[in-house]
């Protein structure tokens, strides 16, 4: 079997059984995975402010926490902000999933490889951050397994998916943050 | 011998008052942040912001967010908008620095945005490292997009904090409030 989880494939599998969560996209090729399977109003998605996909769910998850907040993102975007584990460490919003789509590499700059590429292990700093549940992820069946813990509300959880490297081109649906942000807060809260 | 108490004790009474007068400020500031509905607190410390950090731990224990590094702050307070809760960020003037490319996410997405500063490296600063940002946190939240008020006595870092929190809900904007060394003292080095 594989090592490495056809990116496209993760991406399906988890907007399959996306149901009513709040999805957080960061920099780069989890935009243009998870929007290509589905683009949503409950989508939101980060085209810069490398760093800033975990934040921004931790904030989410702080101001709405009974809804199932999932952050996906890559291993260069959250290294870049690692600190934030330990922000949610401390927090410990029960609502809050991240989902660190892992290809080992600085995929949008010419796919130089990445600190996971040498073995810095992400859920393993999550999990020394008092994440209560973390995961690796390479099968399609441990990956079901770890976005129905994305619906338990018993978080903080993280998952290091790793997927494959094949460059794949990107589709980015909304640039406009203004109408990222309106029509998200628009199909949340009722208002702009 | 009595001259000299008498003058002890006015000296006594002038600091308490002093000190009352300094507890006033950063009690009324903090307290426009609650009428504003502000329900989330993302800080990394300073000497002249820790009444508030006080006051915002002493509260919800949840509403306090510690921030390990700055930046962070931008995106906790842009995604508790989207989920239609009010937060802001505390930091000190170095930490401006640290938020810089985080920011676009606030222009960006044009959310409302206030963000209070506690000023060093200008008066009477002991410490030349904090100097490089400090003289230049305000041309740089200006250069990022920011409306910059800067409060050098206590009744201005009211107002401005009132002003500036309606400001950025009701402009979707994002404004800064820096309180000066002046107005909050030098830390000794």
């Amino acid at each position: 079997m594989a090592n490495y989880l056809p990116r496209a494939e993760a991406a399906r599998m988890l907007m399959d059984q996306v149901g009513d969560q709040l999805i957080v996209c960061g920099l780069g090729s989890p935009v243009s995975d998870v929007s290509s399977v589905k683009d949503r109003d409950l989508n939101f998605y980060l085209v810069g402010a490398m760093g800033s996909a975990a934040p921004t769910g931790l904030g989410l998850a702080l101001a709405q926490p009974d809804r199932a907040v999932v952050v996906v993102t890559g291993d260069g975007e959250l290294m870049m902000n690692v600190g934030i584990l330990a922000t949610i460490g401390i927090k410990q919003p029960r609502n809050l999933s991240i989902l660190v789509f892992d290809n080992e590499r600085f995929g949008e700059t010419g796919q130089q490889v990445s600190h996971t590429a040498h073995g810095i292990d992400i859920a393993a700093i999550a999990a020394a951050c008092r994440f209560p549940h973390t995961a690796l992820v390479r099968q399609s069946h441990e990956l079901g397994k770890a976005l129905a813990l994305t619906h338990a509300m018993n978080g903080p959880f993280l998952a290091v998916i790793k997927v494959d490297h094949e460059r794949v081109p990107m589709s980015i649906p909304i640039k406009d943050g203004v109408l990222c942000k309106g029509r998200f807060r628009k199909a949340l809260l009722g208002t702009y | 011998m009595m001259q000299r108490a008498q003058k002890a004790n006015l000296q006594m009474a002038d600091r308490a008052i002093g000190a009352s007068h300094a507890t006033d400020w950063r009690a009324q500031t903090f307290d426009a942040f609650e009428r504003a509905g502000v329900e989330i607190f993302c800080y990394l410390p300073d000497a002249g912001l820790d009444a508030f950090i006080h006051r915002a731990n002493a509260g919800n224990a949840r509403r306090a967010v510690v921030l390990s590094t700055e930046e962070e702050g931008v995106g906790i307070c842009c995604g508790a908008w989207l989920g239609g809760k009010r937060a802001v960020l505390m930091i000190q003037s170095s930490g401006v620095g640290n938020c810089i490319n985080t920011f676009s996410l606030v222009t960006n997405c044009r959310f409302p945005f206030f963000l209070l500063v506690s000023m060093r490296g200008e008066f009477g600063e002991g410490n030349p490292w904090q100097i490089p940002m400090g003289s230049t946190t305000k041309e740089m939240l200006e250069l990022a997009g920011f409306q910059v008020f800067r409060a050098a006595h206590p009744e201005d870092a009211v107002t401005m904090v009132t002003e500036g929190l309606k400001m950025a809900w009701r402009s979707d904007a994002p404004v800064a409030v820096l309180l000066s060394q002046r107005l909050i003292g030098a830390k000794d080095m």
